[in-house]
This record gives structure tokens, C-alpha cells and sequence, in this order.
């Protein structure tokens, strides 16, 4: 019960950044959604911790990209 | 360790990673239908207060944001608050009153001085410049009119008793000051970024929860009728254009044409 609310919890944060992705939201909620339905018939509570952990990573990289395109953008700027 | 009350004043600039468009009468840049954001240097200040709270505990009593803008900026104050500034104070701004929107340095940082004297801070850290006028003076005349002490365009700031010691970047190297407390600090692009590298560290995105959460912390609000400070214009823009754009460079086809054409531009 409590994993299906994790990642529902994970889901909804990946596409609440997915809102900025540079190749434009379009891009990212159908591929974030089909990630995502590619493992919905899971029940393993160990695989499916697993795949929780792979999407707090996913998003961790995420929140580093844009990080990494703003300081570039303002390196370039600002020096 | 002296205890801090931190003011982070924060200005609601055009999205970095848009282009911006001078109007047809070259009297300002474009603003309506742009895509709005928290001017990135006020987000380092965001930060580096935060941290400050980790690395010192309890000395840090408040973080308190600020801003003087449309009442859209509560949007990028709640931006703020959900990277971890405790409350917010918003002076809102009339839009339909032209003396009123686009306040001057000098205007903002004499509204500072009566916020920091009504809220008690003892430290202002505020961006080295927003990206939108790029004036970079408020930090320094707001030091200069409460007179206090500045260390500007911080790369790291510790606080030490009742001391801030900076290191800032300075061709060649880095320069470290020590100013006494209360004081100004302007943050620089690589705060909170050691190594210059920012993926080494972690810093905190507003994530979707922790705006959630910022729903619930206190925002207060306030007009410029609210404080005795002058806000006359006295800067006058005459004119915004748009860069030049690139000329392109030429090709040389081989080691005696790139010879002959930098003799041409008296290179050697």
C-alpha cells in the first residue's frame, strides 16, 4: 500500500520537473509514462523498491542538468 | 557566535534561458507573456542562507525573503520560501503606475533600510546583480545607507563569532575579507559551488513538495504607502537596443593566406 503511494509520490515529482525539460514537456511525459507502465505489472515489493531507487536517481540527474544549463548560461554571461 | 536574522531580498526577472526582446518604442524590454523567474544570483542568496543554517544550527534565527514587485512575485517569493527561507515579505507594486514598477537601485535599497530596521536583521545577503538591469548597486548603496559593512561577489562566506569572513575571485586568485556584523554580502556565480563545479554539490531544487509545504508558511504583504522613502525617478533611459549581431569570421585556404591575412590585420 505504502509503495504503490511511493511511487505514485516519485511519478508525480519526475513530472513536475518534467515541466522544464529542455526538449519541452511533450518530449518528457510520454516517455517518463511509458518508463513507468513498462514495469506497472510488477508486484516484487524488492523490484519494485528497486525501480523507486532508479527513478530518485533519474531524478537527482535531472535536477543536475539543469542546474549544470543554468550555471553554463550564466558562466557565459557573467563569467 | 552572534545570532542572525538574515534578509534576502530577491528580484522577479525574465527566465535566463529566454532571449528578450526590446519593444517597438526601444524604451525597455518586452515583459508581457515572458516567462518569469527568480533572478539566479538571489537564488545563490537563498542558498548560502540555508547553508549558513546548517553549518551554524540555531544562530541563524530568520531567513527572511523580500521582494518589491507585481503581485506575481508572491509566486517567486513561495519559490523561496520552498528552498527554505522561513517567511516572506512582499511590497507590492502598482502596475498600472509607471513611477512605481521598475524601482531604481537606489529606491530599493533605501525600502531595504526600513525593512531591515523594522525586522531587526543583522546580515543582507543579496545577489551581486540582477540579470534583467544588471545595475549591480544595491547591495553596495544599501551597506552605504545603513552603514554597515560590505564584502561583495562572495565565491564562500563563513561566519566566525561576530565576523563574516568572505573569499571572493579575483584575477589570479582569491581575496578574503573579514567585515564585522552587522554587514552586506553580494553573492558571486560560483557560491555555494566549490571547485567551480556544480554538480559536486547538492543544492536544493524547489521541489514539488517542499512548494507544497511553502503554501503554509507566513507571507506578508505591503505597499510602498507602508514606508517613508522617496521613490522619485531619477534615472532616465534613453534608449535599449537589441546587440549587434556576429559578424562572421573568413576562411583562409592555407598557412601563406593565414600568414598574409594577419600581416593584413597587423597581428605579427
Amino acid at each position: 500500500m505504502s509503495l504503490r503511494y511511493e511511487v505514485k509520490r516519485i511519478y508525480r515529482d519526475l513530472l513536475y520537473l518534467g515541466r522544464e525539460y529542455p526538449l519541452g514537456y511533450d518530449y518528457f511525459r510520454p516517455r517518463c509514462h511509458q518508463a513507468f507502465m513498462s514495469q506497472a505489472g510488477e508486484t516484487d515489493p524488492e523490484k519494485v523498491r528497486e525501480g523507486i531507487q532508479q527513478a530518485e536517481y533519474v531524478k537527482k540527474e535531472i535536477e543536475a542538468l539543469y542546474r549544470l544549463k543554468k550555471y553554463r548560461a550564466l558562466k557565459q554571461s557573467y563569467g | 557566535m552572534t545570532s542572525l536574522r538574515i534578509l534576502v531580498p530577491i528580484k522577479r526577472v525574465i527566465d535566463y534561458a529566454i532571449k528578450p526582446r526590446v519593444n517597438a518604442t526601444k524604451t525597455a524590454v518586452m515583459t508581457s507573456g515572458v516567462k518569469m523567474s527568480m533572478n539566479p544570483f538571489d537564488e545563490l542568496s537563498i542558498e548560502e542562507s540555508v547553508r549558513l543554517r546548517e553549518r551554524n544550527g540555531d544562530a541563524v534565527q530568520d531567513i527572511l525573503a523580500f521582494s518589491a514587485g507585481p503581485a506575481k512575485a508572491a509566486d517567486t517569493l513561495r519559490t523561496a520560501m520552498a528552498m527554505g527561507a522561513d517567511r516572506a515579505l512582499l511590497v507590492e507594486l502598482d502596475e498600472k503606475r509607471p513611477e512605481e514598477i521598475d524601482l531604481e537601485p537606489l529606491a530599493v535599497a533605501k525600502l531595504l533600510r526600513e525593512v531591515v530596521r523594522q525586522e531587526g536583521c543583522n546580515m543582507v545577503i543579496c545577489g551581486k546583480q540582477s540579470i534583467d538591469d544588471d545595475s549591480g548597486q544595491t547591495g553596495q548603496m544599501l551597506a552605504g545607507l545603513l552603514g554597515w559593512g560590505q564584502a561583495t561577489q562572495a565565491a564562500k562566506v563563513e561566519v566566525q563569532g561576530s565576523e563574516v569572513v568572505v573569499t571572493k575571485e579575483v584575477d589570479g586568485g582569491e581575496e578574503v575579507v573579514r567585515v564585522k556584523l552587522p554587514a552586506v554580502v553580494t553573492t558571486d556565480l560560483r557560491l555555494n559551488e566549490p571547485w567551480g563545479f556544480p554538480i559536486s554539490c547538492q543544492r536544493r531544487y524547489a521541489t514539488l513538495p517542499n512548494i507544497m509545504k511553502a503554501k503554509k508558511k507566513p507571507m506578508e504583504k505591503k505597499t510602498l504607502a507602508d514606508f517613508n522613502v522617496e521613490f522619485r525617478k531619477r534615472l532616465e533611459t534613453v534608449e535599449v537596443v537589441e546587440p549587434p549581431p556576429r559578424q562572421g569570421g573568413g576562411k583562409v585556404d592555407s598557412v601563406d593566406g593565414l600568414i598574409s591575412r594577419l600581416k593584413e590585420l597587423g597581428a605579427i
